[in-house]
């Protein structure tokens, strides 16, 4: 994508350009950029405004550990159930013969699905999979399937799992049709020309190949579930311990009764969806390479 | 075969993306027993409460577009024309809000521009709005600035420049009537999906008290059973509405250009 290489300049002159850019550099710098490394400084700053790291020690308690875990655990399921869902579905529509009908509408509906997050989400499933929800009731009535007595609560981590799939498996299909219409109709039919099966060719041509967008949409997907607070919160109330609702109710009011723990725990999701998405950007400019 | 498991692939998904979509609807008409009924959308209409947040909400996303279409399309404009160099850096920065948890910006707004602060915007009503606004334009960055430069990189901003200035036209004037026109379909889509991300947003706006749509949702869910979900069929209609202006400029603008 880089246009041509910018000419060297012999002669440095002020450089006025820059001053274009500059009140984009103020707005990222005073809503984006200083507002973060308010964070991170407040992190491993004492009360008293020395330097420490005991605030990441505190955080090594059970119960913010065990909202870490759950956490990790909540984007890393939907992340791999949304990718493999996904994945299926945009195959599917791909390459499975189905009707070229079919497509621009799954493409629509995963943009408004995937945009479709956050309370209204959580209302959604609350009306279908709820105590009195229709799937729920229509299930009891129909089967004779208690879907309670079955152990499944809305409500808890597992419900949390569905509802997120509601929006991480789109958000897989946006991404990943693009990187299915790159895969070149040539490379299928010289690896069938060698003699390759259709197995082979993905195992060994098309896997490959889709390998680093695959994870790289993984990544995505993990930051995604990770920083969701709107749907959870609606969901479940403040009472489900995973990391974005336990700060949330830190900001609301304190409960941890540190405020540098608070920025401890917020250094924390930083670090693990900064984690998540370095993954991303390096392996998308990779797949890109081949996509071209 | 193959078709056989590709219909099951997408049967399947389909069925569990439309499920919570009839859940919602019937359950949003139950309000009267034994029969369907509007009665709460009704109730939900003559709540004063929705009207308001949802007029507050719309407010702000129209302030988040105007100063989000303010920023992204000179400075798209300045970086194409000038500074490729910039390019990368830029990119950087617009693609973070995507790795810093929305509620990880909010808490470092309320720490960094509360009362006692040099900007304490924190401190009234409208600086609050103000600062909010800024946190939906952070959030709807990473589309907004991509749908602009999708945009740019469709014309020859190098000698449209050119022309226009041999024309003797300003920055202002190349901006407002060169550059931004010809980018119009994309700044369309990027609002279009700004309106859709800002007008049911919860997170800033319960954290920093304002009394917007999304904080409503919450707190009706709550408390009460039929309101929820005919509020969520209401916020994914607007959702629906906003992928479908976005796909209809889209369609409308490549129409003209096949025109032309």
């Amino acid at each position: 994508m880089p246009d041509a290489p910018p000419p060297v300049r012999i002669k440095r002159r002020l450089p006025l350009e820059w001053l274009g850019i500059l009140p984009f550099v103020v707005f990222a710098l005073m809503f984006l950029i200083l507002p973060t490394m308010k964070i991170v400084i407040g992190a491993f700053q004492s009360p008293d405004g020395g330097f420490t790291f005991q605030n990441l020690i505190d955080l090594n308690t059970d119960s913010i550990r065990s909202a870490y875990i759950a956490s990790i655990e909540l984007s890393l399921i939907t992340a791999i159930l949304g990718c493999a869902v996904g994945f299926a579905m945009a195959t599917a529509v791909v390459f499975g013969g189905l009707p070229k009908r079919v497509r621009g509408p799954l493409l629509t509906f995963s943009g408004v699905a995937s945009n479709f997050a956050g309370v209204p989400l959580a209302f959604a499933f609350i009306a279908t999979l709820g105590p009195a929800g229709l799937v729920t009731l229509w299930l009891k009535t129909e089967f004779g399937i208690n879907l309670r007595a079955m152990g499944f609560n809305l409500l808890s981590f597992w419900g949390l799992v569905v509802t997120y799939l509601f929006f991480q498996i789109p958000l897989m299909i946006l991404i990943i049709i693009p990187a299915l219409d790159g895969l070149k109709r040539e490379w299928r039919e010289a690896a069938q020309v060698l003699g390759a099966t259709g197995t082979q060719y993905w195992r060994m041509v098309a896997l490959p190949i889709l390998f680093p967008s695959l994870l790289g949409t993984f990544a995505l997907l993990f930051a995604n579930a990770f920083g969701a607070v709107a749907t959870a919160f609606a969901l479940t109330g403040p009472q489900l311990n995973i990391v974005p609702i336990k700060l949330f109710a830190q900001i609301r009011g304190d409960v941890l009764g540190n405020p540098n723990l608070g920025y401890a725990l917020a250094f924390g999701m930083i670090l693990i969806t900064g984690l998540a998405n370095v993954i991303y950007i390096v392996l998308r400019t990779r797949s890109e390479r081949w996509l071209k | 075969m193959k078709r056989l498991f590709a219909w099951t692939a997408l049967v399947s998904g389909c069925l569990f993306f439309l499920l919570p979509l009839i859940g919602m609807t019937e359950f949003s008409l139950k309000m009267r027993r034994g029969v369907y009924s509007f009665d709460a959308y009704v109730r939900v209409f003559e709540d004063p409460r929705f009207w308001e947040t949802f007029s507050y909400s719309l407010t702000l996303a129209a302030a988040t577009i105007i100063f989000g279409v303010l920023l992204v399309v000179p400075t798209a404009y300045w970086v194409r024309l000038k500074l490729p160099q910039a390019r990368p850096i830029i990119e950087f920065i617009t693609l973070l809000p995507l790795v810093i948890p929305a509620i990880v910006i909010v808490f470092g707004y309320i720490r960094l521009y509360n009362t006692s602060s040099i900007l304490p915007l924190t401190g009234s009503a409208l600086g609050t709005d103000i600062l909010l606004t800024m946190g939906y334009a952070t959030l709807a960055l990473p589309y907004m600035y991509r749908a602009v430069d999708t945009g740019l990189r469709t014309i020859d901003v190098a000698t449209l420049t050119e022309a226009a200035q041999s024309l003797g036209a300003g920055w202002f004037t190349i901006l407002a009537r060169i550059i931004l026109p010809n980018v119009m379909t994309a700044v369309l889509s990027g609002a279009f999906l700004t309106l859709a991300i800002v007008i049911g947003e919860f997170t800033m706006a319960a954290l920093l008290n304002r009394p917007a749509f999304g904080p409503f949702m919450q707190l009706l869910g709550a408390n009460r059973a039929y309101e929820p979900p005919a509020l969520a069929v209401i916020a994914f209609a607007i959702t629906w509405g906003c992928m479908g202006l976005i796909q209809l400029v889209t369609r409308f603008s490549k129409h003209e250009r096949a025109k032309a």
